[in-house]
């Protein structure tokens, strides 16, 4: 019992060390609500009020539009590809990064960050480098008629690649916060790997997971660049949301923009409240039950 | 867990399906950006008429942007059944880098697979205040100039090489006297979009700028459609023939099995009712009795052509727009 005490100890002491004083902390929400306001609720509220311009019938009417319903679709579909997908190598990047330790661990974490260093229109460009009819295995794709790029696998293909390290890198800290004492007591008292996993590891990361995921699946849906590059732009048949967003604004369809701007728009609301809840749940787990004082 | 997999799987499926049921005929038409208007009329009529002749339904899919940058996506694999492009040097680089179509593929349709032609003209706004006439008054002093980027825009290397043709042209004109004159309009550019369409936004719904260089077609939708007695088209005293050529991709109609409906398709737009959409839309009947009868629609003035003035778009492209040819120089330098 003695080591585990200590352990918990110096825990606490590391996390008292990085939580701010109260003043700081207020001063530092009132700078975020302010910069919530200005960037996030001005903006939003321009899109909806935009959007609602020639009423309720033609916001409907715009996103019963089929090449609109088709953007949704490919959108909702690129999401359910890459957020399972994602999610598990997360919590597979994020459990041997943070549980073990081998060689060449801290370059495994730079290539987990290099989608995000990366800009989008060369992650597209990558996979135009690639499945290209100019490409390296273009011509072998051609000749055996599968289609990547231009097509729906290359969307999907360029949304993962970018939407990448979110997961893991909302786990990485939280999971190296916790360090590994739990997962080494429930070995030792004969768990097996899988076991431990889902009875002593994923109870403390749940919260992290979820607000790994939001994130993730935000991005999927919102991203431009890298889908632009790779889409082709067939309407009905490769345009994402916000793909459909710029080529209703270039029609000079400024209401029918905004309304499937709003989609998005509505998508960040959601995004940014789930955040929240899972940001302050992750707290109080980090924080313990033996923390307050 | 598992059960969440599988409604993932069936949510997939149900996404899929559609895709994998459709057996229909399908075309895809990669077009440059302002005949996005045209290509809805012209389609829906096509789709009519293939119905009426052979009673096999087709859709007929669209994808638009900068004409450079769609030829890329072609080169680059876009599976396109026909091109309908700005300008034929952006087809002649599918035929030079891709080999997706034979060198002579302008020959193959009449006017030099050019189905309708057009021209570079001025918006202005209501009132014309910054009294613009001509070519000469876009190089004045505190004229703010709206044209696209010419390195990714074939309407903006259309404007590029009319305001050059116009100085060429004038008493005394030298490829100096030109080359000066183009610098000059430049430095009065304040923006370069990467499209005939964001240039054309970026006059109009932003509002910047004293005149936009336009195609004619751009222009009168500009005036008829978005702001009703807010612009006004000047015509000025001489512009370029621009021929937007077309061409069927013939690897990839051989490889689909639509070379039939797809050469059809571009047939059809020199048809009587092909015809009529066009001019509907304002680009330039090449049919005689479809030009005269819409010949009120049309201003008369000088045009001279990309072949006369510049020797042909692949001599215009290495000396105008080319990495290091003179646009390059000029707007760098400019500045």
């Amino acid at each position: 019992m003695q080591p585990a005490t200590t352990h918990k100890a110096t825990a606490a002491k590391r996390n008292g060390s990085v939580s701010e004083p109260v003043a700081v902390r207020w001063v530092l929400i009132a700078a975020a609500l302010l910069f919530l306001a200005l960037f996030l609720l001005l903006p939003l509220a321009a899109v909806f009020s935009q959007a609602l311009e020639k009423g309720w019938a033609a916001y409907l009417e715009a996103l019963r539009d089929p090449d609109t319903i088709s953007a949704i679709k490919l959108t909702l579909f690129t999401a359910v590809c890459c957020v399972p997908l994602n999610l598990f190598f997360g919590i597979v990047a994020a459990w041997l990064i943070a549980k073990f330790s081998f060689p060449g661990k801290s370059f495994l974490v730079t290539l987990i960050d290099l989608p995000f260093s990366v800009s989008p229109v060369v992650s597209g460009l990558i996979y135009v480098l690639i499945f290209g009819l100019q490409g390296w295995l273009g011509p072998w794709l051609q000749a055996h008629d599968i289609r990547i790029i231009f097509a729906v696998p290359g969307i999907v293909l360029a949304t993962l690649f970018v939407t990448f390290p979110f997961v893991a890198r909302e786990l990485i800290p939280l999971m190296e916060s916790q360090g590994r004492d739990e997962e080494e007591a429930a070995l030792t008292l004969g768990a097996s790997g899988l076991q431990t996993f889902f009875r002593v590891t994923f109870p403390n990361i749940k919260w992290g997971i979820l607000y790994g995921v939001i994130l993730c699946n935000a991005r999927a849906m919102g991203e431009f660049g890298a889908v632009s590059v790779v889409s082709g732009h067939v309407r009905g048949v490769t345009n994402t949301v916000p793909l459909q967003v710029e080529i209703l604004y270039n029609e000079y369809n400024y209401a029918a923009a905004f309304a499937v701007a709003s989609i998005l728009a509505l998508l960040a609301l959601v995004t940014l409240v789930v955040k929240t809840v899972a940001e302050w749940k992750i707290q109080q787990s980090l924080a313990g039950p033996d923390d307050k004082r | 867990m598992s059960k969440n997999v599988f409604l993932a799987l069936s949510l997939l499926l149900l996404l899929f399906l559609p895709t994998l049921v459709q057996a229909n005929v399908e075309l895809l038409n990669v077009s440059y950006d302002p005949t996005r208007e045209l290509y809805q009329d012209f389609n829906r009529a096509f789709s009519r008429y293939w119905k009426a002749k052979t009673s096999q339904s087709i859709t007929i899919r669209q994808s638009h942007g900068g004409s450079g940058k769609q030829g890329r996506a072609v080169i680059d694999g876009l599976a396109a059944d026909v091109v309908t492009l700005a300008l034929a040097y952006d087809i002649d680089e599918i035929a030079d880098q891709a080999r997706l179509i034979p060198k002579n593929w302008q020959k193959r349709l009449p006017n030099n697979s050019s189905p309708y032609t057009s021209t570079i003209v001025f918006l202005v706004r209501k009132g014309n205040p910054k009294k613009i006439r001509d070519w000469d008054d876009l190089v004045r002093p505190g004229v703010k100039v709206i044209t696209p980027n010419p390195k990714t825009s074939g309407g903006a290397r259309w404007n590029y090489l009319a305001a050059w043709a116009y100085a060429l042209k004038q008493k005394g004109g030298s490829e100096a006297k030109a080359r000066d004159f183009v610098t000059r309009l430049y430095r009065n550019v304040p923006v370069l979009d990467s499209g005939a369409r964001g240039a054309t936004t970026t006059f109009v719904q932003r509002g910047q700028g004293d005149v936009l260089l336009a195609w004619e077609n751009e222009a009168y939708l500009a005036v008829n459609e978005l702001g009703k007695g807010s612009y006004e088209v000047v015509v000025p005293s001489l512009s370029i023939l621009a021929e937007p050529p077309v061409t069927v991709v013939d690897k990839v109609v051989d490889r689909k099995g639509t070379r039939k409906v797809a050469e059809e398709y571009l047939r059809y737009l020199y048809s009587a009712e092909g015809q009529e959409i066009a001019a509907r839309h304002y680009y330039r009947p090449v049919d005689k009795a479809v030009a005269a009868r819409y010949a009120r629609r049309f201003p008369k003035l000088t045009l001279v052509t990309v072949d006369s003035v510049f020797g042909g778009w692949k001599q215009a492209q290495k000396t105008h727009f080319s990495d290091g040819g003179i646009f390059d120089r000029i707007y760098g330098g400019g500045r």
